[in-house]
């Protein structure tokens, strides 16, 4: 799973209100080289949730974004912000969450993540 | 005609690793899944800006219709319930993330993330109570709702579907309405039974001005395709069999006027009719 599919997801389980992001216990992670498309992530730029991106590329053993969220502009323009995009990339798409398993903030309910996929299946209860 | 396989047993127990493998393997459910899927995207009608979009792909299964995606050049996410199916799409290293759950209990993505999201032949398992637990009308509820939420203002939902008859197509077509999505169906090949092929196009916000202005002229592959997309359009659901009209009886009985007009008619057969008087269609007293 790509850290792009972690900072859409949330947990959703029935009552919770506030199962985004969830948090990543990573035991084996891998890299992917992926092409570098700047108008996609110019484009997803806006939708991503920044500090829950830096928080889980960290606990992916990445660390090299910045804390704060880069301005809007600065991805716009893109001129001086070839390596903050490249960051990105590498961030969102070639970052891959093997094995480990997605933590609900709230709740504390564990989704595993096998071969790349987290079960996101739900018991009966949590519906 | 092969019985359908939700009437076999639930997803997850259907589609097995030998099932799985079957499904993948099979040239002849490759291309159509392909072919379903091209369309499927064309009547998404993403702006052809050359900027790649997020997409989901709903019951992606081993990642056949997700592979379209990926040659159109899209990012995409797929959901399915079935582990065996994931399994070879892991196997076939498909380019798109890979999620294993339960389109019934909601999608727990956040508001406004995806830009379109495709379904091939998936959301017709919806209408079956798998589980004691299971209600159709609220899984295709949480389903809706929840897809609805995820998707990003003027955004398409794109489901090619095989609804078993016109109540669950009607059942589908509502609960996709009551989540807030406008659109309707559109039907390939309407006339051909076999080819006849069901997608449901919703729209999330905005009111489409055409449904079909997804598809594309002249670059078709093949010929037959051109001719025969002229006949997509929308089609109106109507259900066939029309409630009967209601006799209009009372307590009364049916009253004197339809008793002369039946002796009148019979007695223009030519049969022999006991002539009218003031005790025709009277009611007999109750002592009698």
């Amino acid at each position: 799973m790509r850290l792009i599919t972690h900072n859409m997801l949330s947990c959703n389980i029935k009552g919770v209100t506030n199962g985004f992001p969830l948090k990543i216990e990573a035991e084996k992670v891998i890299e992917k080289e992926v092409d570098f498309n700047p108008e996609f992530l110019r484009h997803m730029f806006a939708k991503i949730e920044w500090k829950a991106l830096v928080e889980a590329a960290r606990s992916l053993g990445y660390a090299e974004l910045p804390e704060d969220s880069p301005d809007a502009t600065a991805i716009e323009s893109s001129v001086d912000d070839e390596s903050l995009l490249k960051k990105l990339h590498h961030a969102l798409l070639e970052l891959h969450l093997e094995e480990g398993a997605l933590v609900c903030p709230e709740t504390g309910r564990k989704f595993p993540v096998n071969k790349g996929i987290p079960n996101m299946l739900l018991h009966e209860d949590e519906v | 005609m092969s019985s359908r396989p939700e009437f076999l047993a639930p997803p997850e127990i259907f589609y097995d690793d030998s099932e799985a493998r079957k499904y993948t393997s099979s040239s002849r459910i490759v291309e159509i899944q392909a072919r379903l899927s091209e369309r499927a995207l064309e009547l998404l009608a993403l702006p052809e800006d050359d900027v790649p979009r997020f997409l989901l792909d709903i019951g992606c299964g081993s990642g056949l219709s997700g592979e379209t995606i990926s040659e159109n050049g899209h990012q995409w996410i797929g959901l399915d319930i079935s582990a065996s199916m994931l399994n070879v799409a892991v196997e076939r290293e498909v380019e798109g993330d890979l999620l294993l759950g339960d389109m019934g209990q909601g999608l727990g993505f956040r508001a406004g993330v995806i830009d379109g999201a495709i379904s091939i032949s998936a959301v017709q398992w919806l209408c079956n109570a798998d589980k004691s637990s299971h209600e159709p009308r609220l899984r295709l509820k949480a389903f809706f709702g929840s897809l609805y939420r995820c998707l990003s203002r003027g955004a398409r939902a794109v489901f090619q579907v095989y609804p078993e008859s016109i109540a669950q197509r009607e059942l589908i077509l509502r609960q996709a309405l009551q989540a807030g999505f406008g659109g309707g169906l559109v039907v390939d090949y309407p006339h051909s039974t076999k080819k006849r092929k069901e997608f449901l196009v919703l729209t999330c916000g905005s009111v489409p001005t055409s449904i079909n202005d997804g598809h594309k002229e002249g670059d078709s592959d093949d010929d037959d395709d051109d001719s025969e997309e002229e006949e997509n359009g929308m089609v109106c659901v109507s259900d066939r069999s029309r409630p009967r009209k209601k006799q209009r009886t009372n307590k009364k009985g049916k009253g004197r006027e339809w008793v002369l007009r039946k002796k009148e008619q019979s007695r223009r057969k030519g049969n022999d009719v006991p002539a009218d008087s003031k005790y025709t269609a009277r009611k007999r007293k109750s002592r009698f």
